[in-house]
Formats: C-alpha cells, structure tokens, sequence
C-alpha cells in the first residue's frame, strides 16, 4: 500500500494563533472589544499572577499542518472565540487520562496515518476511506459552533469539517437505516487510558456513540477534520470527530475509526457507564439538572486569566433551538435525557 | 525531633501550593486549569485529614506521645487546603455566583457533605488555639470529635463526586474505614456517653 508522507509544518507555541488574530485574519472587526465584556471581576484585567496562567500551554511537539476550509459564514462568524491554547489544552478524552491537561500532555505521540474510516451497516454501497480520500471527496467548510460539554463549560470554536450527512448518502442507506453507530479507535498500546481502568475512568472501551439517522442528516452535524486553520491536534480527537453542537459534548465521539447504521439504538459509552446521569439524546438542556449539578448555567471558556470567570445562561438545544428542536417534537425532554 | 516533624509538614503541606502554582504554570493542568485545581485542592485535603487521623494511632504505637503535637498543625493545613478547595470551587468555576453557590451547596447531596464537613474543620480550626482550648474545657474535646463524622463524609463526598472512577474513592473509603476502626473503642463511647444523657433527661 503506498501511504503519502506529507510534509509537516512544525507549529511551535508561538504560531497559535490568538483569537483576536484569528478574527482579524477572518475580516471580522467584531468581536476584539467584546473579548474583555462581561468579566465577573474588575481586577481581572489588571496584568497579575492569575492573567499569567492564561497564557500558559505546555511546550508540545505540535504535528498538526494547515488546513482550510471554505468559511460558511452563515454559521455564527461574528461570535467570540474561544482562544486556540485553551481549545487544545482543555479536553476530555480519557483514553488518554481524566485530568484536562492530560490529553495534551500524552497524546502527542498518537499515531494519525495511515488512518481509514469505514461505513457500513444497512447501507447498499459500504465503502473505507482513507484521510486524504476523504478530504478529496468531500470539500471541507469552517463553521463556528458553541461546543457544551455536560459538565457546564463552554467554548466557540471554529471547525473545519464535512457534513456527516454527505458521506452518509453516499453509501446509499437502505431503509432499514434508523440510527447511526460510531466507534472510537481501539489500541490500548497507545491510549494509557485504555489499557488501564485508573487512567480511563472505570468506563469500558472502546468508546461508542450513536445518533438518530435524522440527527446524522441534520445540516449541523458535521465530522470535523480540523479546526483553528490546521488538521486536529489528537486530544481534539484527531484525525476525524464528530461534532453536534445542540447535544452535550461527550456525543461528539473522537478518533473515528467506524460509522455503521444499525436498525436498533445503538449503546452509548456514558449512558452504559452511569445511565442515571447520561441518556442517548443528551441534548442540552437547561431545564434537566444533571444530578450533581445544575445546566442553568455555564462557564464560557474565553480569553483571561483564572478570574475572568464567565458563567452564561444556558441555551436550550445549545442555542440551536430553530434547526433541531422539530426533531424532538412530541418527546418528553424531562425522560429522554 | 518534634520541630523537626514540623518543618516537613510546613515543607510538604505549605510546599504544595508552590508545587500546584508550578503545576499551572507548567501547563500541566492545560490552559483553563478550574477543574484540576479544585481536584489537586481537594486530594491535598483529603490527604492532609488522613495524615492528621494518623497521629494518634502512631504515637500508640510508637508510644512516642509527643508526637501528639503535630496533630494541630497537620489538622490546621487540611482546613486551609479544604478551604482553598471551596474557594476556587466558588470562584474560578462558579465567578462567585451567591445565589447558584447557596443553591448548589444544598442541592447536590455530595456538596451538602462537603460542605457540612467544612464547617466542622472551620469550628475545629477557629477553636484550636490554646487558650480556646482553655475555655472551652471538657466541651473542647467534644468538639473536636466532629472530625470522625468529617472521616466518614468526605470519603462518601469524594465517592459522589466523580462521573464514573471509583477505584480510588474506594482506596480512600477504605483507609479511613481502617482509621475509624482503630478508635471504635473511643467513638462507640461517644454513643453511649449520648445514650446516657438521654435516660437522664
Ligand atoms: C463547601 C465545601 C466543599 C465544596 C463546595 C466542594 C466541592 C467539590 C467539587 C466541585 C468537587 C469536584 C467535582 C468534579 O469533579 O466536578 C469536589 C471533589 C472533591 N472534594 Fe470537595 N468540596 C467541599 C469540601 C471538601 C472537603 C472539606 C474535602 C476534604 C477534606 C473535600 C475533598 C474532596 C475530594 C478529595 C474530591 C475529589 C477530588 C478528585 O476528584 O480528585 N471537599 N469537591
């Protein structure tokens, strides 16, 4: 098999790009004066100790390469980012360990090529596709979503991706197709989380997830390749993740190595490890506290130091209430959680 | 050997905070470090009311009593590592949001243990110096038992904390069980000295 060895750039800490660079290489003049509203402490711009941390990721060995996307604007392009050190740094992905800083910290040697995904399941025409097949197939767009994760934190980030539903069809579904199964990678040799149940949590892997096909085809959906202007860094799920921003974060599996529809609700690894807490949907919700905490509310990830805390009202379906909630018409949002 | 003692608790329990700030500053905690902080504060916490639950059995055993006298300050570090543990909680993760504070703290029974046990170590802690000691007389000691209901919520604090890891709350659950063991003696007392004060009502 020939495998093409592309040229990596090295990124070193100081070509991450800075939210307002970004914004300005994006023509938006929007956004710089919002960056320092609503900061819950005056002393918070003030230069100290604390605004210190901000700035701080560690000294990685970055591999990821430019990436571009044709920048659809009609997704939330005036929004304020959130800055790409704290997008790359700030992750659960417990393969790799639970603290946030620990997929950073010991992902950077995860193996992303050769890298192939495969389709299949009710489908007429199952196919398997390699990363730079994909990427030729499929013309990858920026879009700028709100990621929330369950544990009520937030970030906007800005995506290069591929509509899921675009590589769904082609591979022509049968009718029998009424859910969409993905699974992570499996290789415990490089994710220490796997291999042992101390580091990943007590959940068993590999890591599943599953949609609803309308869900799948939903023009929000989207299978990221990249984001910030490069290909995904591993803890941000490299080289291919899902991405549904109306559900909370631990639905947008990372590391795909399978999608298959099924004809049954496929299992979910956070609803199998605590159904009390996680359902299928889980889709946000400020109305449904989780039971350890409320979803009224959550900490916007922007710029600053430790004390620019930002709690913000939590949207339903993340704000993305007019695309997706006639999905869910006529279903108890209070039981199916 | 007692100032001696005393100097490596300062070292190890005063020492964390400068490891946890190298620990930030190093990017081990990522660039958005709430979450980890309050971890490392509460693990600091826990370890520091294990320590301090140590002390007695050890000088038993040792029949070393001086030892006895590390007690109050490793009792004294765990308040101010549960302390930071509640403030960055209130602070970096919830920007200081009183009513959401108040409401979560009676809401979600794992904060209602923690923050009932952080009360106790506020009460133990504003009460121990000497001369509270002092005025306080035999009410002093009944006081500070408080710390056994402390050694059995936090565990359970800890165990209802997390989404699904239960390996090490369960270590903890564990150690403190033993460390309540080796006092069944001294806390069955505490009841029946209650059970007495009932019947003569
Ligand atoms: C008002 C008081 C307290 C509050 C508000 C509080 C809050 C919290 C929170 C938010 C967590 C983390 C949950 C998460 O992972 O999202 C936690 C975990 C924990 N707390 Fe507390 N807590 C309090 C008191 C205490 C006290 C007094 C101790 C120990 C003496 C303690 C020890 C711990 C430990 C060991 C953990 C687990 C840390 C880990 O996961 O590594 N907490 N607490």
């Amino acid at each position: 098999m020939l495998i093409k060895i592309k040229k990596q750039s090295d990124i070193c800490e100081s070509d991450i790009t800075s939210e307002s660079i970004y914004l300005k290489r994006r023509e938006i003049l929007k956004g710089l004066g919002l960056a320092t509203a609503g900061l819950a402490f005056p002393g918070a711009s003030q230069a100290g100790i604390l605004d210190y941390f901000s700035k701080k990721t560690a000294p990685i060995k970055d591999r990821r390469q430019s990436l571009s996307g044709r920048v659809n604007a009609s997704y939330n392009s005036d929004w304020e980012l959130t800055p790409e050190s704290k997008v790359i740094s700030h992750n659960n992905f417990y393969e790799f360990g639970m603290g946030k800083g620990d997929p950073i910290n010991k992902a950077q040697n995860f193996k992303t090529e050769p890298w192939h995904i495969v389709i299949d399941g009710e489908v007429n025409k199952p196919y398997k596709l390699s990363m730079e097949e994909l990427l030729k197939l499929f013309t990858p767009e920026e879009r700028i979503y709100r990621l929330r994760c369950v544990e009520a934190w937030s970030m906007n980030i800005p995506w290069i991706g591929v509509r899921l539903a675009d590589l769904i069809k082609r591979a022509q579904p049968n009718s029998n197709a009424k859910y969409v199964a993905f699974e992570t990678l499996y290789d415990p040799q490089q994710m220490p989380g796997q291999d042992s149940r101390r580091i990943g949590g007590g959940i068993d892997y590999p890591y599943v997830e599953g949609l609803r096909i309308d869900e799948a085809m939903n023009d929000l959906t989207m299978l990221s390749v990249g984001l910030y202007g490069k290909t995904l860094a591993p803890q941000n799920g490299a080289p291919i993740r899902l991405v549904v921003p109306w559900k909370y974060g631990f639905k947008s599996i990372k590391s795909i190595v399978s999608i298959k529809l099924t004809r049954q609700q496929p299992p979910n690894t956070w609803n199998i490890t605590n159904a009390r807490e996680y359902g299928f949907y889980a889709n946000v919700n400020p109305d449904v506290d989780h039971p350890r905490w409320s979803q009224g509310s959550e900490r916007f990830i922007g710029e600053g130091g430790l004390l620019s805390v930002r709690r913000e009202k939590t949207k339903i379906f993340n704000g993305y209430a007019e695309e997706v909630a006639s999905l869910y018409r006529g279903m108890d949002l209070n039981k199916f959680i | 050997m007692i100032a001696l003692f005393k100097t490596v608790i300062h070292l190890l329990a005063g020492g964390s905070f400068i490891y946890l700030y190298l620990l930030i500053d190093s990017g081990a905690f990522g660039a958005d470090p709430v979450k980890d902080i309050i971890h490392f504060a509460g693990k600091s916490a826990i370890n520091l009311l294990i320590a301090t639950l140590l002390v007695t059995p050890l000088a038993k055993l040792t029949t070393y009593s001086p030892l006895n006298r590390v007690r109050r300050l490793l009792g004294i570090y765990c308040f101010i590592w549960a302390t930071s543990h509640f403030a960055s909680y209130a602070v970096f993760e919830l920007g200081l949001d009183l009513s959401l504070l108040s409401e979560e703290l009676l809401k979600r029974p794992y904060l209602v243990l923690g923050f009932s046990s952080w009360l106790l170590l506020l009460a133990m802690a504003v009460t121990s110096t000497r001369t509270m000691q002092i005025r306080l007389k035999s009410r002093w000691k009944q006081l500070h038992q408080w710390v056994y209901l402390v050694a059995i919520l936090i565990p359970v604090h800890y165990l209802w904390s997390t989404k699904s890891e239960w390996i090490e709350p369960l270590i903890y659950i564990v150690i403190f069980t033993i460390l309540l063991l080796l006092r069944h003696k001294q806390i069955l007392n505490i009841f029946q000295t209650l059970k007495l004060r009932e019947s003569f009502r």
